[in-house]
């Protein structure tokens, strides 16, 4: 499904990503773990294609293709999805019809019939009742005012509704209250399929608690330090990151 | 972006000069014409109506055009108004009724007045029989005696009373004076359908360039309401120049909502002042939607009285090589009025936008609240914003804040956007979209602001022929 190999990449001239290799099997859930500044989120944007990181060595492959060849719509096309860290606003846009172009916009790249207006909102419904958003939430301008729980289930919500084949999810469980945490878990565990791969970006055990992983990762000073099973990220809960920290120096 | 509210008090500044121009001989065909044309102009002998024009042609002949010297005029040459000589317009053919612009959802039953080339056309005209309470006439017969419903001293008693002869501008339209509409809205009277003022535009086909000095005066009776729709519509894009002067006068406790469309031809330059008197607990509510025309300027000048309520707003989208210009300047002139701003610019290629809005508190206006935000969303490296608020304020118990600011598309939202699979260009569309449509969420009546928003995302969907991006680049 994804293969990272020595993915290196810089912002601003400075290298963040200094040799990734990452390798995610179709139905796999991977999440990865890692000190505060170690590029974790470097790395999900480098994927999604967001602008000023330069990959400076090394490839991506996604599906067979080379997804760095790829604008960011054509990666959220081929079902590529980002659950942002940190949810843009954007003033002026409705949640309903950002969905709406989203999910047409993806439609319109499989060659698939655009929905309606009546078709849009049966595809929402179901979706948005289960992640607890009110209709209110979806006439409001996208994240505009939603506090930082109602941001993250915004995210779940627009994953579950574009449907994608690889999830990234970036600090989802960050700001979470126990029972959001819980509802947000359970919506993505809802969406795990073996045709749907995820990358779940984390601090804490508590989310894989809920959405066990099958591998862990310890990404640290822009490499993966270690790799094992959901043992892994029990391991480092108790240890924390010291370890690597004199493995860098 | 800077957003700096602030506020003067008591700090008068220089009043402004207005600039005496030695352009003598752009404007000496205008002045050597006005014996010829005067006593072949509606109305002429009519004692008041003579004196009238006589004065705005001497001051015209004072000022001229105004000159970039004038404060006011910083950041708008009128030398291409200067350079040749315009013509009167002649009589055109008009275009099929049914294929006249209107912002009405249904043609048939519009409300709408057709002035073709500045000039009545009750043939193109139509008022829906249920309207009672208004009346309109074409200025032209209502000079010459046949007023029809209007009352016969609303021209005397109103006109150029609220537009003064202070540019020369409206001197030379008041000179000039003969054609253009008049609307009387009787006191206490609610009208719900939208009076839609079609002004077409002929120009750019005709042999020499035209210019032609329409003008509209609206008298909204006390606690009468009305929405009037002002809409410019150019069917050429040769070179032609509108004057245009709108007086309001609002009556006490009375509501007026005007909205302004301006679509003029790629070579047209449109110039018009919009005056209001607005009576006590009156409210008057202007948006401006600029499109057209190579050249524009807005002079839109509100006079407020006691806790009357004045609410501008406006979008201007350019792309080319378009200039366009929107001073505002509000008076303050009575305690308790209130008054707001809101504009916004979309600015693509080497156009380029002005926004001046004066803000003036009379001695005496207590309690006096005026807001003002001018936003510029700049698309590309050559676009350009001037941007000038300016205070003057008398009293020491009111509250002003202004702010603008100028930037480009936020790279956050776009990369958002086009993360969910929206295309760059879409991505761009939806965001300018909502960016002006702060604006227009300022327009009350619902299907006037509709018709706003449709023509905003067509010009959004379909940049105009040979203004694509990076032409003038
Ligand atoms: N736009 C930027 N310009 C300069 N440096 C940046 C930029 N974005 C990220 N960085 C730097 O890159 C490094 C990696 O940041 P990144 O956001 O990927 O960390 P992270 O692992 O996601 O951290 P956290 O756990 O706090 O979310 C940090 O040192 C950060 O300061
Ligand atoms: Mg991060």
């Amino acid at each position: 499904m994804l293969i990272i190999k020595d993915l290196h990449a810089t912002i601003d001239g400075r290298e963040i990503l200094k040799g990734i290799n990452l390798t995610v099997g179709p139905g796999e859930i991977h999440a990865i773990m890692g000190p505060n500044g170690s590029g974790k989120s470097t790395l999900s944007y480098v994927l999604a294609g967001r602008e000023g990181y330069e990959v400076t060595g090394g490839s991506v492959t996604y599906d067979g293709k080379d997804l760095l060849a790829l604008t960011p719509e054509q990666r959220a096309a081929e079902g590529v999805f980002l659950a942002f860290q940190y949810p843009i606003e954007i003033p002026g846009v409705s949640n309903t019809t950002f969905l709406k172009y989203a999910v047409n916009a993806i439609r319109r790249h499989r060659g698939e019939q655009e929905l309606d207006a009546m078709e849009f909102l049966k595809l929402v419904r179901g979706k948005t009742r289960a992640l607890g958003i009110s209709d209110d939430m979806l006439k409001r301008a996208v994240n505009v005012g939603f506090s930082g729980g109602e941001k993250k289930r915004n995210e779940v919500l627009q994953m579950a509704v574009l449907n994608p084949r690889l999830a990234l999810l970036d600090e989802t469980d960050s700001g979470l209250d126990i029972d959001a945490l819980r509802i947000v878990a359970d919506g993505v565990n809802a969406l795990r399929s073996p045709e749907r791969s995820m990358v779940l970006i984390t601090h804490y055990q508590r989310l894989l608690d809920y959405i066990v992983p099958d591998h862990v990762h310890v990404l640290a000073w822009g490499r993966i330090q270690r790799s094992g099973g959901a043992e892994l990220a029990r391991e480092l809960e108790a240890k924390g990151y010291a370890e690597f920290a004199e493995r860098a120096a | 972006m800077p957003n700096s509210p602030s506020a003067r008090r008591d700090g008068a500044m220089a009043a402004e000069q207005s600039g005496t121009t030695t352009m003598t001989s752009a404007i000496q065909p205008y002045l050597d014409s006005f014996h010829d044309l005067i006593p072949g102009l509606p109305g002429a002998g009519l004692g008041w109506l003579d004196r009238l024009r006589h004065d705005g042609l001497a001051r015209f002949a004072a000022t001229g055009f105004p000159s970039q010297r004038v404060e006011a005029w910083k950041y708008t040459s009128l030398r291409a108004l200067e350079r040749s000589v315009f013509a009167p317009a002649g009589h055109a053919t008009p275009p099929a009724i049914d294929r006249l612009p209107t912002v009405a959802p249904d043609p048939r039953t519009a409300h709408r007045l057709v002035l073709v080339d500045g000039r009545f056309r009750p043939d193109l005209s139509s008022v829906p029989a249920s309207v009672a309470g208004i009346a309109s006439a074409g200025l032209a017969d209502l000079l010459a005696g046949s007023p029809g419903d209007v009352p016969t001293t609303l021209a005397e008693r109103h006109l150029g009373s609220v537009a003064t002869l202070e540019t020369g501008l409206t001197a030379v339209n008041t000179a000039f004076v003969s054609d253009g509409l008049v609307i009387h809205v009787a006191a206490g009277v609610a009208v719900a359908q939208p009076i839609e003022v079609v002004f077409i535009a002929t120009g750019g086909a005709a042999a020499s360039p035209t210019l032609h000095h329409p003008r509209l005066l609206l008298v909204a009776e006390p606690d009468s309401q009305v929405t009037l729709v002002e809409h410019h519509v150019g069917l050429g894009d040769g070179p032609y120049a509108t004057n245009t002067v709108v007086e309001i006068v609002v009556g006490d406790r009375a509501v007026v909502n005007h909205t302004k469309i301006q679509r003029e031809g790629q070579g047209a330059i449109h110039i018009a002042t919009t005056a209001a008197r607005i009576g006590s607990e009156g409210r008057y509510d202007h948006f401006g939607l600029t499109l057209g025309a190579a050249l524009s300027r807005n002079d839109i000048v509100p006079i407020l009285g006691a806790g009357a309520s004045c609410r501008l707003a406006g979008a201007y989208l350019l792309r080319g090589r378009q200039h366009a210009d929107t001073t505002t300047a509000i008076e303050h002139s009575a305690p308790r009025a209130t008054s707001r701003q809101v504009y916004k610019g979309v600015i693509d290629d080497t156009a380029h936008g002005v926004f001046q809005g004066r803000i003036l508190v009379r001695p005496g206006a207590q309690k006096t609240d005026a807001y003002q935000i001018n936003r510029a969303l700049l698309l590309s490296a050559g676009a350009e914003i001037d941007s000038k608020p300016e205070l003057e304020i008398h009293a020491d118990d009111v509250k002003c804040s202004h702010g603008a600011t100028a930037g480009e598309l936020d790279d956050d939202q776009l990369f958002y956007l086009r993360a969910r699979g929206i295309d760059r260009d879409d991505a761009r569309r939806l965001l300018i979209g909502a960016f002006v449509g702060e604006a227009i969420d300022e327009i009350s009546d619902a299907t006037v602001a509709a018709a706003v928003r449709a023509l905003a995302d067509a010009w959004l969907t379909t940049p105009a022929a040979g203004s694509q991006k990076g032409m003038g680049s």
